[in-house]
């Protein structure tokens, strides 16, 4: 649905939508009330526990769960071998979730156990006699592109090369993409950088462990209550792994803390359904925080080389980047969208990125706010920043210089339509932020960053009750305060006020299909049928108002929430208000519902600046943030306190991998660090407020102008910390987490080379 | 006849060349075309791709006209967090 006519940002006045409504999840949440994925039970209800790999990549020649199921309080045990043959699309999904004959990660699912309690669960978990023929392992990326490097797999010959490769390594595939002729642009510079990033992999950090509630009925039939960011797809997978009927599984999404992406696939949810169904009682099974760390879907670990050029005005010549990501053990690193991402943000006529999928032995990556693109911005954005300091020119005037506008070729091919990228850059370079003074010791980092938005299909449905109020059925699991954003715009189009509408999450038994909350998709395609519906409704509230005054369908006008004749000729009836019609709505026809199921087009993109001040303790090597401005296109923000939060967000993530976040193997191959005491994450203590600027360069493709705001936020920071810590470290970090000793051993080795002054 | 640009690891498994003629009048016509004229691509077809018409990317949308000289671009299938 295009962008409405007198929607334009200087044009329309909204009544409801851009206004700050208090949330209305807040006192659930605070008080306990709300139902996460681990607060449901069931009568008679099972508790489920997993088996999992104690090595990091070793080969079973049997599992024999005898003594288990003798146990007391055993009910049923399951593996692999339970479940069937499914669809090529689907295979590495069940595989992840319990292994077929390898164990690929430490913490890899083997088997998993229902019992009557945890004690008896645990007790049995280790009566499970698993025969392991202990295999060699590798972690590291770059280790595991050595030609001498242990194989995950025996068979894996790396497509997307020609000629392809006539050994198998752990390169599962390779893909380049640009334009132009790099050769030239570089030989055409006057100034060329080239550095070369790692970056370790970190966990989306959602405070809830994946839990969920399974219960299978002796005719197969099925329901599921578990967390989750996409209901309808944990359906559908689910249904497919364990052979069962689409409309036989219903499964609700329970409140949800925290998925960032990582929420997007199942894990544990297949496992609980079979053991579910040969027990013939409902099962639970909630992960503790080790497995979360060790068997969900931490980020890629990265190794990247970027090289620009820029002739001496300031116009970047050609930009190159060779990118290798671990997907973990399975192929799926998001190294497609880190290459397209890359450059995004600048308008280059000479382009070439190349990028590896590569398996190692760790868990099978997932999703993560804009997968990809944190890391390879980072290392494309320290890029800029040095060949700026190198001719001369200021970090935002250079990017100004080279950056993708309206009609601009984009870095992965397609031109870009209206974006609002200049409008951030000019807007921080404004900002108070940028000009304030810095003391020794200190650095100024910037940044920007782009993400795609996706549309996707959607169904809303909006009932008017009795009293004229308004149900609104959505089937996006709320991430971000998507229940408040559709009644602001269902109010808007109804002309009521918003606490007149109510909405819900409900099961996939009681709406149309809808794909996940991610992709930063949900204020986009849910606003757009959620305004689509209330528009279905409005019609068929003018036909019943019509229908009461007894003129016809067109001469009524729907004002402010209420049915009005269209004009004096029309006749002289009082206006209607949405509970007078539905309270005839028996009468005149049947109930009042507004309908729309779409396949949402015409996300826009979003792209963001970010300013970044910290400060460098010369000794320890700690870094402090002193001072965040995150600066990014919405579109048009329907609520404009969930927009800063997304935001916010999006830095405190980008922050935390910036500076501290990392997965840390030992040489044994297993996770040192699987707990929030040694995984560390940012708390309230560590960081100032974050600032907001909300730009608004409407998106043509929504009927508001809305754009995806959810993931952008996490795509500059890591640069931005990165070029602010090296600035105030005075030495160029290249290897993410940030963490104390890696300053303090970057800072000594500037020091050795006398690149910086001694102590 | 539409200029059609596949991109990343999809133009590999098409031969490589950087830009393709095709006859097609919609989403469902193209990808019909790309499967017949290169098997290899059919894994991805099968999972999904993103075709950008003049800018805009679907997903999903087979009968999508795609206008005369519209600039095509087929991106491997895209999916967030």
């Amino acid at each position: 649905m295009p962008l409405d006519q007198d929607s334009k940002p200087s044009k329309r006045d909204f009544k409801v939508v851009g206004t700050r409504p208090t949330r209305p999840d807040g006192v659930d949440k605070v008080t306990g009330r709300a139902k996460y994925g681990a607060d449901l039970y069931a009568p008679g209800m099972l508790v489920g526990r997993v088996l999992r790999s104690p090595h990091a990549h070793a080969r079973f020649k049997g599992i024999d769960a005898s003594k288990a199921l003798a146990a007391p309080g055993v009910k049923a045990v399951v593996t692999a071998a339970d479940f069937g043959s499914v669809r090529r699309s689907l295979r590495d999904v069940l595989e992840n979730c319990l292994a077929q004959g390898k164990a690929l990660y430490e913490g890899h699912a083997v088997a998993a156990i229902a019992a009557v309690d945890v004690e008896a669960a645990d007790a049995a978990l280790a009566l499970i006699e698993v025969d392991y023929e202990v295999l060699p392992h590798v972690t590291d990326v770059e280790a595991a592109m050595a030609p001498d490097a242990p194989l995950l797999r025996e068979d894996m010959i790396t497509s997307g090369m020609d000629p392809a490769p006539t050994k198998p390594s752990n390169i599962a595939s390779f893909m380049e993409l640009g334009h132009g002729d790099v050769a030239k642009g570089f030989e055409a510079a006057d100034v060329v950088v080239e550095r070369s990033f790692k970056t370790e992999a970190t966990h989306q950090g959602y405070i809830e462990p994946h839990a969920c509630l399974a219960s299978v009925a002796q005719d197969g039939s099925a329901e599921l209550w578990c967390c989750t960011q996409g209901h309808f797809v944990v359906r559908d997978t689910c249904a497919q792994l364990c052979g069962m009927e689409v409309s036989r599984l219903r499964v609700t999404a329970s409140e949800i803390g925290g998925g960032f992406g990582g929420k997007t696939t199942v894990f544990i949810e297949p496992v609980a359904l079979m053991l579910s169904k040969k027990a013939g009682l409902p099962v639970k099974i909630v992960m503790d925080r080790a497995e979360v760390f060790k068997a969900t879907g931490p980020t890629s670990s990265t190794a990247m080389k970027v090289r620009v050029g820029a002739t001496k005005d300031g116009r970047i010549t050609a930009g190159a980047a060779e990118l290798c990501y671990q997907g973990g053990a399975f192929p799926g690193s998001p190294i497609e969208f880190g290459a397209m991402s890359a450059f995004a943000c600048y308008d280059l006529e000479n382009l070439h990125v190349s990028g590896y999928d590569v398996i190692v032995n760790r868990p099978k990556q997932a999703a993560y706010r804009a997968p990809g693109a944190p890391m390879s911005t980072f290392a494309v954005e320290s890029v800029i920043d040095e060949v700026a300091d190198k001719l001369g020119m200021d970090r935002i005037d250079f990017r100004l210089r080279n950056a993708s506008r309206n009609g601009s070729q984009s870095a992965y091919g397609p031109k870009f339509g209206t974006i609002g990228l200049v409008e951030t850059l000019e807007a921080a370079k404004a900002h108070p932020h940028y000009s304030a003074p810095l003391a020794p010791g200190q650095g100024r980092g910037v940044a920007c960053g782009f993400w795609f938005n996706f549309g996707g299909q959607t169904s809303v449905s909006l009932n008017v009750q009795m009293d004229g109020t308004i149900g609104l059925s959505l089937g996006t699991p709320d991430i971000g305060g998507s229940r408040a954003s559709m009644c602001l715009m269902a109010a808007e189009e109804l002309g009521i006020p918003y606490d007149r509408v109510r909405a819900i999450i409900t099961d996939t038994a009681s709406l149309g299909y809808n794909d996940t909350s991610e992709g930063s998709r949900v204020t986009f395609s849910a606003g757009m049928a959620t305004i689509a519906a209330s528009r279905d409704a409005v019609v068929k509230l003018c036909e019943r108002a019509a229908k009461m005054w007894g003129i016809p369908e067109d001469a009524v006008v729907w004002e402010n929430g209420e049915a009005k004749p269209s004009g004096s000729n029309a006749g002289d009836f009082d206006p209607l208000s949405l509970a007078d019609i539905a309270a005839k709505a028996g009468n005149t026809g049947g109930p009042i519902a507004g309908h729309s199921e779409i396949n949402a087009d015409g996300a826009g993109v979003s792209f963001a600046t970010h300013l970044v001040d910290s400060e460098v303790d010369q000794e320890t090597g700690q870094v402090k943030i002193l001072r965040y401005t995150v600066i990014q296109d919405a579109g048009k923000a329907v609520h404009p306190s969930y927009v800063e939060g997304q935001f916010q967000g999006g830095a405190a993530q980008g922050i935390g991998w910036a500076l501290n976040e990392e997965y840390i193997y030992g040489e044994d191959g297993k996770l040192q660090n699987a707990g929030f005491l040694d995984y560390r994450l940012p708390v309230a203590s560590d960081l100032p407020m974050i600032d907001t600027v909300i730009v608004e360069v409407a998106n043509p493709g929504h009927p508001y102008g809305v754009r995806g705001v959810g993931e952008t936020s996490i795509v500059p920071p890591l640069a931005a910390v990165a070029n602010s810590v090296s600035a105030a470290a005075g030495v160029r970090l290249t290897h993410l987490p940030m963490s104390p000793p890696r300053v303090r051993a970057a800072i000594d080795e500037a020091r050795g080379e006398g690149k910086l002054a001694a102590e | 006849m539409t200029k059609v640009v596949l991109s990343g690891s999809l133009k590999a498994k098409a031969g490589g060349s950087p830009e393709l003629e095709v006859e097609a009048r919609t989403i469902r016509e193209l990808l019909s075309v790309l499967e017949e004229r290169f098997p290899r691509l059919a894994d991805d077809l099968e999972q999904g791709v993103a075709v950008s018409i003049d800018g805009q990317i679907f997903r999903d949308d087979w009968y999508r006209e795609i206008p005369p000289d519209a600039e095509v671009f087929v991106l491997p299938r895209l999916a967030a967090g």
